[in-house]
């Protein structure tokens, strides 16, 4: 047994810490007042091979683990849960799928620039009145004259409508039934990309909902085969699990370093109010979930990366790591006091980001869900 | 265009470091990473070379037990090799040793030019690169703020307490360059990967040609003779507005030369 990273993956772990604390961290403030993306910061991160991390390096990739992407998740996600957001769907909902699923003529035609941060996309999956239940699709796709035809809205789609989004993934059912995913280009005509949603947090993320109105798409735009765009989206959803879980861990070590720091500095009753075990404990529980989270999510990573079946895994990585980091940030923010409850206080914009953890790519409940039923119970929604 | 970089690996500023009670220096066993301040030389010369359309970056260091961690971080950045120099015996050298061992390895990667930190963030003594330049006998122009390639001829603007001064000389020639001469870019997951199968050339002192003596305790001219704990920071000065507080900041940051 070997709980040691690679010597390189810790270098990069190093270089991608060193990124988000000079690069990331003092904008991230700014960046959230504005609900802006900041594409530049997208660019610099292309640049550092963050978006590249996972893809081959024929298709402009570095072919660097799952592990590694997870370790650069967190920290970015350490300084700016939005920017954290970003790279995780940017690479596990808008590049990585198109690279499994895609043939060789989608792939040179997008993940050059998917990899290298001069693009993002999206995946278009969760409809307004699908959520949990997203089998429920109601999406529709027919046969137009010359290609695909879709109508149908999707909704809480990350990376949708930023200046540089090239291509966004949609599921839609056929009339016979079966489900396929499509690619469809930024700027086709009937996709509407409608204005970004006032959120609780993630402020400098890209959210819209999107509506498809005869959006007509050519006919090698299906990206895998026919009918297998359910199953296809759930295998991307276990990863992406991984990466939300990752993201977690980001959230939960910076509410621990910034609540440990204020613990060691801030006085009251006479010196540091480190010295009461009400703080301290709060401290003590917040940094052994922390690890115990870490575990989790490095542990479903090494599995995927040993190909082994992750599922379980992913979902108790991710129900852990999120649970854990909404709990560090309402800890951290009771220690900072009124301090805390002030935007101009980190562990405030935590706080708010680290709720929609709880609820992306898969709820809480949903997690339960499949970990029950691996424990083969006959547990249903 | 070859350049070589004078890199020194040194234990992480961030950790409390200790000093030996012997040799009252600091000590440096363990692992050692790159001094901030060289990585603007590397990315310095990674762009003279860029931009010269050929030729690569060699780093040249020397460190105790063979170490290459911090030589890992600068050939991640892009830099082509390296050569180390590791010897039981360099323990205790000083700077105008070190700039001998330095001089004789930078010697066999036989470049046009030699890329330097003003000085570095551990010893700071800021005297080897001159040392390194008058051992091979090429010209040395320190302090550069911007750096030119053209011509067989490197110019250079040389940040002065007042400005700059504009140097040029011919090349080969080794130069010091001031910190935020230029942002060194962060080593990609592809650097670190390829850094892995690099050339990391590991010499001893007889390698080099240079005898035992010539180096280290023995071979040194220099000697810590005490080491005294660094005042503590005293209370700043407060100006009172008085109708005349700008000329009086002015003149007070006059006098620490800091404008």
């Amino acid at each position: 047994m070997d709980f040691d990273l690679t010597e390189e993956d810790a270098a990069f772990q190093q270089v991608v810490r060193e990124f988000a604390r000079k690069e990331i961290a003092p904008r991230a403030e700014q960046w959230d007042q504005e609900a802006r993306l900041p594409v530049e910061v997208v660019h610099q991160m292309g640049d550092l091979g963050l978006f590249g991390l996972v893809l081959p390096p024929e298709w402009g990739g570095s072919g660097a683990s799952f592990t590694a992407f997870c370790l650069a998740v967190e920290e970015i996600g350490w300084a700016d849960q939005s920017v954290g957001i970003t790279l995780s769907a940017g690479v596990g909902l808008g590049a990585v799928p198109i690279y499994r699923f895609g043939d060789d003529a989608q792939r040179s035609a997008w993940l050059p620039d998917l990899a290298t941060g001069r693009a993002l996309a999206a995946f278009g999956l969760t409809e307004p009145d699908g959520g949990s239940d997203a089998g429920a699709l109601r999406t529709r796709v027919r046969e137009g004259p010359d290609g695909w035809v879709l109508d149908g809205a999707k909704a809480f789609i990350t990376n949708s409508g930023t200046p540089i989004t090239s291509v966004i993934t949609v599921t839609a059912r056929h009339a016979h039934g079966g489900v396929s995913a499509f690619l469809v280009p930024a700027g086709t005509p009937g996709l509407q990309v409608e204005p970004a949603y006032r959120k609780l947090g993630w402020h400098a993320s890209d959210t819209h909902g999107l509506v498809l109105a005869d959006c007509a798409i050519p006919r090698d735009n299906m990206l895998g085969q026919e009918g297998s765009g359910y199953r296809n989206f759930l295998a991307t959803l276990d990863d992406g699990r991984i990466s939300i879980a990752a993201l977690a861990l980001g959230c939960a070590r910076a509410c621990l370093d910034a609540a440990s720091d204020y613990a060691r500095t801030r006085n009251a009753f006479g010196g540091p109010i480190g010295r009461f075990q009400a703080v301290a404990f709060s401290l003590a529980d917040m940094a052994t979930a922390l690890e115990a989270a870490r575990g989790l999510v490095m542990r479903a990573a090494w599995l995927k990366d040993h190909q082994r079946p992750y599922k379980q895994a992913a979902a108790m990585a991710k129900l852990y790591a999120t649970e854990t980091a909404v709990s560090a940030t309402r800890a951290a923010t009771q220690i900072f006091g009124g301090a805390g409850f002030l935007e101009e206080n980190p562990v405030a914009r935590f706080y708010r980001d680290a709720k929609v953890l709880e609820i992306g790519e898969g709820t809480s409940e949903v997690q339960r869900l499949v970990i029950a039923k691996g424990l083969d119970l006959p547990v249903s929604p | 265009m070859n350049v070589v970089v004078c890199v020194k690996q040194i234990p992480d500023p961030a950790q409390p470091g200790q000093l030996d009670p012997g040799s009252k220096t600091l000590k440096r066993e363990g692992k050692l990473i790159l001094d901030d301040s060289d990585a603007y030389g590397v990315e310095m010369a990674l762009l003279l070379a860029e931009k010269a359309g050929g030729g690569e970056v060699t780093l040249v260091s020397m460190a105790p037990n063979g170490e290459t961690s911090g030589l890992r971080t600068a050939l991640a950045m892009g830099a082509a090799k390296a050569i180390l120099v590791s010897d039981d015996s360099l323990a205790g050298t000083d700077a105008l040793g070190t700039a001998k061992v330095l001089a004789a390895a930078i010697k066999r990667a036989e470049p046009d030019l030699i890329v330097a930190a003003t000085e570095s963030t551990d010893g700071y003594t800021g005297t080897l690169p001159v040392q390194v330049a008058e051992i091979l006998g090429l010209p040395s122009v320190t302090f550069a703020k911007s750096v030119d390639v053209a011509d067989g001829k490197v110019k250079v603007n040389r940040q002065t307490e007042a400005g700059y001064d504009e140097v040029e000389c011919p090349l080969p020639a080794l130069i010091t360059v001031t910190a935020g001469v230029v942002e060194p870019r962060y080593p990609s997951f592809k650097g670190i990967m390829a850094a892995r199968s690099k050339p990391v050339e590991q010499l001893t002192v007889a390698d080099l040609g240079l005898s035992a003596d010539q180096v280290g305790a023995a071979g040194a001219r220099q000697e810590v003779v005490d080491v005294t704990a660094a005042e503590e920071r005293k209370a700043g000065e407060v100006i009172t507005d008085e109708g005349d507080a700008h000329e009086r900041v002015v003149a007070f940051l006059d006098q620490l030369k800091l404008i």
